[in-house]
């Protein structure tokens, strides 16, 4: 194939012969078999570039118009949807686009989560997920503070103050985070130039080591099997598809689908019912008057309730911190023969299902007011969740599994 | 429903229907990816402020004499008002001959300043005080023959980037690197001493 | 909608205890006739005051097809013009001594509060002799500002029941009639806050019109690539 371009006369084959495009793009493309039985759940990833695509051009187009200050970022913001020519698309887009990374995001972890895709050869490609995730919420949360209002202040005060719940140093250094003795013009500063400039370069860089890292393993699939290693006569794999076309035109209809969805929020709910843009954020960050009630936005609740459970600060952060990393032991938590829930046995499908209730519920409880019942549940959700990747070692040992086909479930 | 071929498993290929519906869908696609281009590259163009800034600006002339000039931001473009004395027509048409653009068929401005005194009023003249050559503002030397640019200077505007030279008209003299004359932005009077620059007022024509 | 103008201004008719809590401002931004008269009101009721400071008048003009020679006749007050953003006349310092804080900029406020809570806050005054504008107010107890619309909608007491501990609100008995019927002062304050729900957003009128189109594109092209999948994915068996 290399040999072939680089035969090709005219500019092509000049190019190929000195920068291996062609070798490189059908090795990622034609010749990058992927299983044939993806499903629904398989859309995610590549939903996910287009996001972090929609992010990236409609956030360079903000950072044009958007004036960094604790005097200006608010006003900046409502120039931006009143009087730039289609200001108010270009932050719609960005505020959308935020929710929509998140959910894609979760959708995509979660198929990890079904299918096993975490478990041995994956663990890296695992963990370089796992480091998307982390800097996506750190890059979430500086973007949500740019814009200055009310909400943007309170939320920098209150995770900002999280770190003080690190022994000894805590105090100084939520100072030194702020570069002030509150919230202040300085955090504001800082923070725009990590969520514009530091934390994309390092998504980016995550992003393409996912990438290779995908690449050299393969994907996973929902039966959780390598069946693509079985060769027919003419040396193709029996169970695999080149991803191009095939998953090329899939995903493609999957992005149409998604970019529906996306421009009926943007152009129609723009506020999705407070949950994308929240009403207290509509007034100018005051540092004399906390909004009431309080709570962050819908993709961090889950984490709010599980800190909100915990009566004590220093132990609520860390059970914060592990509830997090929780998802990168997972490849070394997980002891069962199979991957796939499909092939699990009841045990693990009932802590699956607890987990799945407990996320969600808790996603549900962190938007509710911390009194009463809400407290109650939450504590019964954390610990759900905690069970899961806790006992993790040993339900998954004793799992009754069910034998494993040798040729992926397909029906065309 | 000519190209039949067959892919591995042996099954007839509509090659003539997958072409169609690649080039239905890239097309559509393409035509997708303009439209969504509007709105990033509308974004560029001056906001709602930058047009209320840029609203017509309105100046009092009544103390403005022969030989001063007034500067004024219209549009974040400096606007030369310039006090010209009476008489000066037949000293106009005599430079002629050293000009590049002496009937400023190439240069810019309003239909009624496109006249040989380039003004409504003979004795204001409003420029764009912006060098046609690369932008920087050229400078006043009113007085004929003056000491620095010899005897043969009409009076007008030096620019001191690039030595362009113009005349008490905005005319560009031959030998300047300028390729046209000052241009004329649009302009009304709304009374005797009232200049309003940026609107082109009910006057269709202006008396020179 | 009907049943929003009984706010108990209906002489003391004791119909048992009103949900003002439920009132909703049921606006229209499509209602451009509502919209102009809306920013009428606004001008000559709230922008002694108040003010929107993120909106110009001729943006509100060209938007809500306000023609140039009303713009400037009847809304853009003497000594401003129409580029410049709808301010106040009433010196901060001035409104600070007065009213004891400074009269919050309306631009965002039904973003930030909701239309509904804007409508319920003007429809429920009452006479509070105790306070200091002789007023207060159901949706915003306490609150700063005077009943200015009583001479529109006409003054009214507030009837308490006591549930255990605390007081709560039954209905209104109107003390005063205001110059409008009913019905007359809940559309002035509707199309009040139809106006301020405009400002909040004024690119609302041009985003959902704009979003059918987009939508239906991408309808259209998320249908060929559909059967662009359909056609090669025959191939896989």
């Amino acid at each position: 194939m290399a040999n072939e371009v680089a035969q090709k006369p005219g500019l092509w084959g000049w190019i190929n012969r000195r920068l291996p495009v062609e070798t490189f793009m059908s090795s990622q493309l034609l010749e990058y078999y992927a299983q044939k039985n993806f499903n629904f759940w398989y859309f995610f990833g590549s939903l996910a570039l287009l996001v972090l695509v929609i992010q990236l051009l409609s956030g360079i187009f903000l950072a044009m118009f958007y004036k960094v200050g604790a005097a200006s970022s608010f006003d900046s913001v409502e120039f931006i949807m009143r009087e730039v020519n289609y200001g108010w698309l270009l932050r719609y887009l960005h505020s959308t686009g935020a929710s929509a990374f998140f959910l894609v995001i979760y959708l995509h972890m979660y198929r990890g989560l079904m299918y096993g895709s975490y478990k041995a050869p994956r663990e890296l490609l695992w963990l370089f997920g796992m480091m998307i995730y982390l800097s996506l919420m750190a890059e979430a949360f500086m973007g949500y503070v740019l814009p200055w209002g009310n909400m943007s202040f309170w939320a920098a005060t209150v995770i900002i103050n999280l770190f003080g719940a690190v022994p000894v140093v805590g105090p100084t250094l939520v100072e030194w985070i702020r570069g002030d003795y509150g919230v202040a013009d300085a955090t504001l500063n800082r923070f725009f130039s990590l969520h514009v400039a530091a934390l994309p370069m390092v998504l980016l860089v995550l992003v393409g080591l996912h990438v290779v890292a995908l690449h050299e393993t393969g994907s996973n699939n929902p039966d959780g099997i390598e069946s693509k290693q079985k060769k027919s006569a003419q040396g193709l794999p029996l169970d695999g598809i080149p991803f191009h076309p095939y998953y090329t035109v899939k995903d493609i209809f999957g992005a149409g689908v998604f970019l529906t969805l996306f421009a009926a929020v943007v152009f129609f709910v723009p506020t999705f019912a407070d949950l994308f843009l929240e009403k207290a954020n509509f007034e100018p960050a005051d540092p004399l008057s906390t909004p009431d009630p309080i709570s962050p936005s819908w993709y961090f609740t889950p984490y709010y309730a599980i800190l909100r459970s915990v009566p004590n600060k220093g132990l609520g952060a860390v059970i914060v911190l592990v509830a997090v990393l929780a998802f990168f032991f997972l490849p070394w938590l997980d002891r069962s023969p199979v991957r796939s829930i499909r092939y699990r046995g009841w045990i693990f499908r009932t802590f699956f299902a607890l987990f799945t209730l407990s996320f969600l519920g808790l996603m549900y409880l962190g938007l509710q007011p911390a009194e009463g019942i809400y407290v109650t549940l939450s504590r019964v959700g954390c610990v759900l969740y905690f069970a899961f990747f806790i006992l993790m070692p040993f339900y998954s040992r004793i799992d009754p599994v069910k034998p494993v086909p040798d040729r992926v479930t397909f029906h065309a | 429903m000519t190209d039949i071929g067959a892919d591995a498993y042996g099954t007839a290929i509509d090659q003539s229907r997958r072409k169609f519906l690649t080039l239905a869908t890239s097309a559509t696609a393409a035509v997708g990816v303009v439209f969504a281009a509007v709105p990033f590259i509308e974004s560029w163009q001056p906001s709602e402020r930058a047009r209320a800034l840029g609203a017509p600006v309105v100046l009092d002339i009544s103390k403005l004499e022969a030989g001063q000039m007034i500067t004024v931001i219209w549009r974040e473009q400096v606007i030369y008002v310039v006090g010209r004395a009476q008489g000066l027509v037949d000293k106009l048409a005599k430079n002629d001959g050293e000009l590049k653009d002496a009937k400023s068929e190439q240069s810019i401005q309003p239909p009624y300043a496109h006249n040989e005194m380039r003004s409504r009023r003979a004795d204001v003249l409003v420029l764009i005080g912006i060098c046609t050559h690369l932008g920087c503002l050229p400078r006043q030397f009113f007085a004929p023959g003056d000491p620095v640019l010899g005897a043969s200077w009409p009076g007008g505007f030096l620019c001191p980037c690039h030595g362009s030279r113009f005349d008490l008209a905005g005319r560009v003299l031959i030998g300047s690197p300028a390729p046209t004359n000052l241009s004329i932005p649009p302009y009304s009077y709304k009374d005797q001493h009232t200049l309003v620059i940026g609107l082109d007022g009910p006057q269709a024509q202006g008396a020179a | 909608m009907a049943a929003d103008s009984t706010t108990g201004q209906a002489a003391a008719a004791p119909h048992g205890r009103v949900d003002w809590e439920s009132w909703h401002a049921h606006n229209s931004l499509k209602d451009l006739a509502s919209l102009q008269r809306g920013a009428r009101n606004f001008m000559n009721y709230c922008n002694g005051c108040h003010a929107l400071k993120y909106e110009r008048y001729q943006r509100m003009a060209n938007d809500l097809h306000i023609p140039a020679a009303a713009l400037e006749k009847d809304l853009v007050p003497p000594g401003s013009h129409p580029l410049d953003y709808i301010t106040t006349a009433m010196p901060a310092a001035d409104a600070f001594n007065w009213f004891g804080k400074v009269p919050p900029d309306l631009s965002l406020i039904t973003r930030s509060k909701g239309s509904d809570y804007v409508y319920r806050f003007l429809k429920a005054f009452y006479v509070e002799p105790s306070t200091v504008t002789g007023s207060n107010n159901l949706a915003y107890p306490s609150t700063a500002m005077p009943a200015v619309l009583s001479e529109l909608g006409g003054v009214n007491e507030a009837v308490f029941r006591q549930v255990k501990d605390a007081k709560e609100f039954d209905h209104f008995v109107n003390l005063v009639r205001g110059s409008m019927t009913d019905a007359q002062f809940d559309d002035f304050v509707r199309d009040t806050v139809n106006f301020l729900d405009y400002v909040g957003e004024p690119a609302q009128l041009e985003r959902q019109t704009m979003g059918i189109w987009v939508v239906l594109f991408l309808v259209l092209l998320t249908w060929l690539a559909w059967l662009l999948k359909k056609e090669y994915w025959k191939d896989v068996h």
